[in-house]
């Protein structure tokens, strides 16, 4: 059974165990990087994939960080020959019910929304889950709206979304995360006009 | 005892969530259909597979007043190698259980164990009695799993089998509280029988 405690065999103990803990975790480490890189790559791209329209190029290579309301987001711009198709805007909110939104926002190079993917999200299942596409048709109703004139806000309160029944603040955060990313688009479109 | 006792003690007499009703927290949270349940069961065997073998095998060398400082290293280093592997080869479970995977180190069944059984008893013996208990705890959340996704989704293993609306409870908190309840009665009953 266990041994006598001494300052010097307890201090022994724990650093062999922990520095055996460590070389352990650095070797898994090591060897899972690459595949979850990749794994995590392969999640945006597929989002991308279905949030832009057709394009030719690499946007995740391509992809650049704006700033709006004070929250960093990363925008993927897809062209085809050259030509600007759409950007796809990854904007993350903190107002849902359960926690973080992250959402994928593509919009054509004149504000419209084209498509919209849930990349994650903590909302209840059964209720404010519909806002993924694959539960409910809650978040088709944006498609091809541009935010200049569609006002983003639930019916509630005074905009033009039809908000998901009995999960008003997961529709107000999906409404949320789409003028965050509506903006950054904005600052992006500047910034593409201004390199022209 | 026998080897073999030692292994099925897990799985009735011993059953972590049953019985022994030890990590309420994974079991409530992860549940919410079978293939999640028995996901996180699986997941929580290996590293009780391997902790315990571990620790059973440093036990005699640990000065008791750090023994439950180095079990918790033991035990946190094979939950991250879950968690990166997990993560690495099936990313669409790690989403769903990502959360979960973490509190396997706070898990009471995975101290529990190597509390009460591999610091006492050899390699072997620990190793069996971890996959006992893992198998245990993999059966439990598995049925809890299996009765919350029939009745709140309609679905079986992800296979839509009811069609029309569920009763949308059974997955959310209240839900998991009611059927584990039941459960529970159901397996002492019929352990006793």
């Amino acid at each position: 059974m266990a041994r006598e405690s001494n300052f010097k065999n307890m201090f022994l103990c724990l650093l062999i165990i922990c520095f055996g803990g460590s070389a352990l975790l650095g070797g898994v480490y090591l060897i899972t990087y690459e595949p979850i890189v990749a794994a995590q790559a392969a999640r945006v791209n597929q989002a991308l994939g279905g949030v832009l329209p057709q394009f030719d190029n690499m946007p995740a290579e391509e992809a650049y960080q704006v700033e709006a309301d004070g929250k960093k987001m990363t925008v993927y711009p897809g062209t085809l020959n050259g030509e600007l198709t759409g950007v796809a805007v990854e904007a993350t909110t903190t107002k849902g019910f359960g926690g973080q939104i992250k959402v994928m926002v593509g919009f054509l190079p004149d504000g419209t929304i084209n498509n919209t993917a849930i990349i994650s999200h903590t909302e209840t299942p059964g209720l404010g889950d519909k806002i993924d596409p694959r539960k409910s048709n809650f978040s088709l109703q944006f498609n091809q709206k541009n935010p200049e004139s569609f006002r983003l806000a639930v019916k509630k309160d005074g905009g033009q979304v039809d908000a998901i029944t009995a999960a008003t603040i997961s529709s107000r955060a999906f409404c949320d995360v789409l003028e965050l990313a509506y903006k950054a688009f904005r600052q992006s479109i500047q910034k593409e006009g201004g390199d022209q | 005892m026998s080897r073999l006792k030692t292994l099925v003690n897990g799985i009735i007499k011993g059953n972590p969530t049953f019985v022994l009703v030890l990590g309420m927290c994974p079991t409530l949270g992860t549940s919410t259909s079978a293939i999640n349940g028995m996901s996180m069961g699986l997941a929580t065997t290996f590293v009780l597979m391997l902790s315990n073998l571990v620790i059973s095998l440093v036990a005699g060398l640990v000065p008791s007043k750090v023994r439950i400082p180095a079990f918790v290293v033991v035990i946190a280093v094979f939950v991250t190698v879950v968690q990166l592997v997990m993560q690495a080869y099936v990313p669409a479970l790690y989403q769903t259980l990502g959360l979960f995977i973490p509190l396997i180190v706070v898990n009471c069944i995975v101290l529990g164990r190597a509390e009460a059984f591999a610091s006492k008893n050899n390699p072997f013996d620990s190793f069996l009695d971890g996959l006992g208990s893992g198998l245990g705890f993999t059966l439990s959340l598995t049925v809890l799993g299996t009765v919350r996704e029939l009745l709140g989704s309609g679905s079986l293993f992800g296979i839509k089998i009811i069609p029309g609306d569920a009763i949308l409870v059974f997955i959310l908190a209240p839900g998991a509280f009611i059927a584990l309840g039941y459960l529970m009665v159901l397996f002492n009953k019929l352990k006793k029988a």
